[in-house]
């Protein structure tokens, strides 16, 4: 029978003080989860409202001008509050020194710094929604966004804070993957999710400062008018869209490549093998890396720019899908003559893998310059981005949750009751977004408050989808809370892993580990290792 | 040519549409095959290895170049392909033929003008003879909307302070819808427009009767007309329902509560006003999305368009 040890990282010390003051990289890592799990609540019940309004033409629960602001708010949510920081900050804090055998990041200081940073950033939003809300979307585009009413200013200066936590967790993360690696842990004997955890970082520290200057320009052209962005004042009109994706597009991998590291964990522990291609999978990271800050115009096919400018952008984005694929390709045939153990994580794996594929392959659609033509500022575009966010990296933050939540909280969620919420999710999502490819196909702009009666039949099954989906996580939010005080003690290692987060208890103690530990064996070695789950 | 549309494509109104379609569907039936390759074959792993009892994991394979070669070589090529494609069909929906029809058109907050050679306007309803290369040159006088016609393939944002374009070909009378595609505030949904492709003995029809307006006809007709052709019809009616804006049946002399919680009587000052500054006296209930046709209506098109609605306000004073 397992136990939870007597003392360890969340018991002791004790009080609120305690934890608003810790340097433990374990409980910031959980102060993380609280903060963007919040995030996503919020970012969802806007989703819903969203969904409740398009369920039929015209008005149903708000005018248009909440309804931009909600939809505004949804984006901007999601992505600074929640995706974003997400994976690395909570679940990467929390395992990424354990994983490494360290005792804390490298500079625990600056990673508390990082969440007050993230708080008022976060505070700094909810003041902007009070105060005027903003209705520009979430990317800010000029000149809506210099010319419209509303709180534009508080906003951005909320996305610019919010810049610096992303840069402090980059830094730490860095530092920290090349100074406290546990003895014997060569690069090539790093998990996935730490090579993964690198790459993301790289882009966080070089693309995030971008961001900043772009929306302090904002700021200005709002505020004094420099005519930068102003076509009036000899500015152009298109400038800051270059300025906005130069960041943006490389923000998508920051949000999917933690992702992709947490697959690369979840579908060796699951089938009990050696992964398939450890070295293609790492350095396929740094060159999704590498490219994605050379993609940018895509999101600009049909701004004006000039032809041969979209021709090399079309050609490079084709380019950066080859290591995604590779990927693909490569836990696919991890899964070959496994050991494959259906449990929780594994079954949001399969649901990563099912439709990340499908949002990646319509990114093709995407890339291929004459179809992006009709199908771009469609619901083709949303069903496609909410296939990668949300079908990726949403699905493979759960399933990371669901793998590290024994290690983090000590205990087990009932088995039954989170199969039965990833089953709803799977399928509330995909009624939620397959319906909007085929909108997007016939035509339906993104943005809309209202649409022709051609696509209400689709619309109304998508917004049915939403009830599905939410059902799905509400029954996910009790179970895991549940779980905190009446789940099963889940011993060291109950999923049977490898890597170094296992050796020690669950909860783990303050310091991590007893011993110092030294690696014996690489992070995969099934073949050799003895290990066997233990529930 | 395809009119109808099929499961997921709208139809296909334009020489390019169908061109675009082919690479459409061949990049669906790429993308299906993959799909199937690899979550076919990750369920039939899960099934086939799924663990029972015992861990046993029958292989320990952790590389294989040939074949991590192929699934790098093979799909690189195939993107490639689809570049190649998706380029050379790009560059000639860009290029407009040189004999194309110009119409310049003006995109504001939230409707569209369409500005013809011969100097004749019109709102929201562009009218184009079927089978000539027309070329729109398109600019804004506000902020960054996007000119769309599902049915003919082509997008484009429509920028202020600097020209874009787009061409088509629309072989077939008929209609097609215009759709706003870049996000422009409140009325973003709402602006919309109808591509009208009309034989060309039906085009110069239309350019003379757009020419002359309402020459020879009497106010309230010539009214009728214009609530139409301007496209008010696109957000009111004339019997009394609601759509996007009110009815204007019974609408004159009728008190009108406004937003704030004030009162005007709609007399013709108040219609005047309602047209040329909607903004400025916004009807309680509904939102302030309607443009206004400053400069868009010469006095005699407003003299009728009032003529018009107060007939439509008689009538119930004739019933009483
Ligand atoms: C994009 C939709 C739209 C179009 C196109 C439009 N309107 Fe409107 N209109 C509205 C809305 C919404 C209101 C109510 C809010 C307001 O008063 O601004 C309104 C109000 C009015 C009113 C005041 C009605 C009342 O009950 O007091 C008049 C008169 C009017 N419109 C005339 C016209 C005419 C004439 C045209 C065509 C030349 C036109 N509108 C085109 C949306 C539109
Ligand atoms: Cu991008
Ligand atoms: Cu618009």
């Amino acid at each position: 029978m397992n136990t939870i040890p007597e003392i360890n990282y969340l018991n002791h010390p004790k009080g609120i003080k305690s934890w608003l003051l810790t340097l433990d990289h374990k409980r910031i890592g959980v102060l993380y989860l609280v903060s963007i799990l919040t995030a996503f609540l919020l970012g969802g019940i806007f989703a819903v409202m969203i969904r409740l309004e398009l369920l039929t033409p015209g008005r149903d629960i708000m005018g248009p001008q909440t309804y931009n602001q909600i939809f505004t708010l949804h984006g901007a949510i999601m992505i600074f509050l929640f995706i974003i920081p997400g994976i690395p900050v909570a679940l990467g804090n929390v395992v990424l020194p354990l994983m490494l055998g360290a005792k804390d990041v490298a500079f625990p200081r600056l990673n508390l710094a990082s969440w007050y940073i993230y708080i008022v950033g976060a505070l700094v939003a909810l003041y902007a929604i009070f105060s005027g809300s903003v209705d520009t979307g979430w990317t800010f585009y000029t000149p809506y966004s210099t010319e419209t009413g509303g709180a534009v200013v508080a906003m951005t200066l909320a996305v610019f804070i919010l810049g610096f936590s992303s840069i402090f967790t980059g830094v730490n993360f860095v530092v920290t993957i090349h100074k406290l690696r546990a003895p014997g842990m060569t690069w090539f004997k790093m998990p996935l999710f730490i090579w993964s955890i690198y790459a993301t970082a790289i882009i966080q520290i070089m693309a995030t400062p971008v961001l900043g200057i772009t929306l302090i320009l904002l700021a200005l052209e709002r505020i004094v008018g420099i005519g930068i962005f102003d076509p009036a004042m000899g500015g152009d009109p298109v400038l800051f869209q270059h300025f906005f994706w130069f960041y943006s597009h490389p923000a998508v991998y920051i949000m999917i490549l933690p992702a992709m590291g947490v697959i690369s964990e979840l579908i060796p522990v699951f089938s009990h093998k050696k992964i398939f291609g450890y070295r293609a999978i790492a350095y396929s990271s740094f060159g999704i890396a590498f490219i994605s800050f050379l993609v940018w115009g895509h999101h600009m096919f049909i701004s004006g720019q000039s032809q041969l400018a979209s021709m090399i952008f079309s050609f490079l984005t084709f380019l950066v899908a080859i290591p995604s694929g590779v990927k693909v390709f490569n836990w696919t045939a991890t899964l070959y003559k496994g050991s494959i153990w259906l449990q929780t994580p594994m079954l949001y794996a399969f649901s990563f893998l099912f439709l990340f594929t499908i949002g990646g392959l319509t990114g093709l659609f995407l890339g291929t310059l004459a179809t992006d033509v009709h199908l771009t500022d469609t619901y083709f575009v949303v069903a496609h981005f909410h296939y990668v966010m949300m079908g990726g990296t949403v699905m493979a933050f759960l399933g990371g949750l669901h793998y590290w939540w024994p290690k983090m909280f000590g205990r087990m969620y009932s088995i039954k009751w989170s199969r039965i919420g990833t089953a709803l999710i799977f399928l509330g999502f995909n009624v939620t977004f397959l319906t909007q490819f085929v909108l997007g196909t016939k035509g339906m702009p993104r943005r809309y408050y209202t649409y022709l009666d051609q696509y209400r039949p689709l619309n109304f099954y998508s917004s049915v989808g939403s009830w599905i989906l939410a059902l799905g996580f509400i029954i996910t939010a009790i179970y895991l809370i549940h779980s905190l005080r009446k789940g099963k003690p889940a011993g060291n290692n109950p999923w049977g892993g490898l890597t170094l987060e296992w050796t020690t208890t669950s909860p783990p103690p303050t310091e991590n580990f007893q011993t110092p530990p030294v690696l014996t064996h690489g992070p995969y070695d099934y073949d050799t290792a003895d290990v066997k789950p233990t529930i | 040519m395809d009119t109808t549309g099929t499961l997921i494509m709208p139809p296909a109104g334009s020489t390019i549409a169908s061109e675009v379609d082919w690479l459409f569907y061949l990049i669906l039936y790429i993308s299906i095959f993959f799909f199937v390759l690899v979550v076919g074959a990750a369920t039939y792993f899960f099934i086939k290895y799924r663990r029972r009892g015992e861990i046993a994991p029958t292989s320990q394979v952790d590389h294989n170049i040939k074949l991590e070669i192929v699934w790098t070589v093979i799909p690189l090529a195939i993107v490639i392909i689809l570049f190649f494609l998706g380029f050379s069909l790009y560059m000639r929906m860009n290029i407009a033929p040189k004999d194309a029809l110009e119409v310049k058109v003006t995109a504001q907050r939230w409707l569209w003008t369409f500005d013809y050679p011969t100097g004749i306007n019109s709102v929201n309803e562009l009218v184009v003879p079927a089978g000539k290369p027309i070329k729109l040159l398109m600019s804004s006088n506000d902020v960054i909307h996007s000119f769309f016609v599902p049915d003919f393939r082509v997008k484009m944002d429509v920028l202020p302070n600097r020209y874009t374009s787009v061409w088509f070909n629309a072989p077939y009378p008929g209609q097609h819808n215009i759709q706003c595609s870049e996000y422009c505030g409140k009325g973003h949904s709402e602006m919309l427009g109808i591509v009208k492709v009309v034989s060309d003995r039906e085009y110069t029809e239309w350019l003379e009767s757009a020419a002359g307006p309402g020459e020879g006809i009497d106010l309230e007709s010539y009214g009728e007309q214009l609530f139409t052709s301007k496209r008010c019809v696109t957000c009111h009616t004339v019997d009394g329902s609601l759509n996007v804006g009110p009815s204007f049946l019974h609408l004159f002399g009728e008190n009108v509560y406004l937003q704030g919680g004030s009162q005007v009587r709609a007399d013709e000052n108040y219609l005047r006003e309602s047209i040329l500054a909607p903004e400025a006296k916004v009807v309680d209930g509904f939102e302030p999305v309607m443009p206004t046709y400053q400069g868009l209506l010469k006095p005699r098109d407003i003299d009728a368009l009032i003529a018009y609605i107060k007939s439509l306000g008689q009538e119930q004073g004739e019933q009483q």
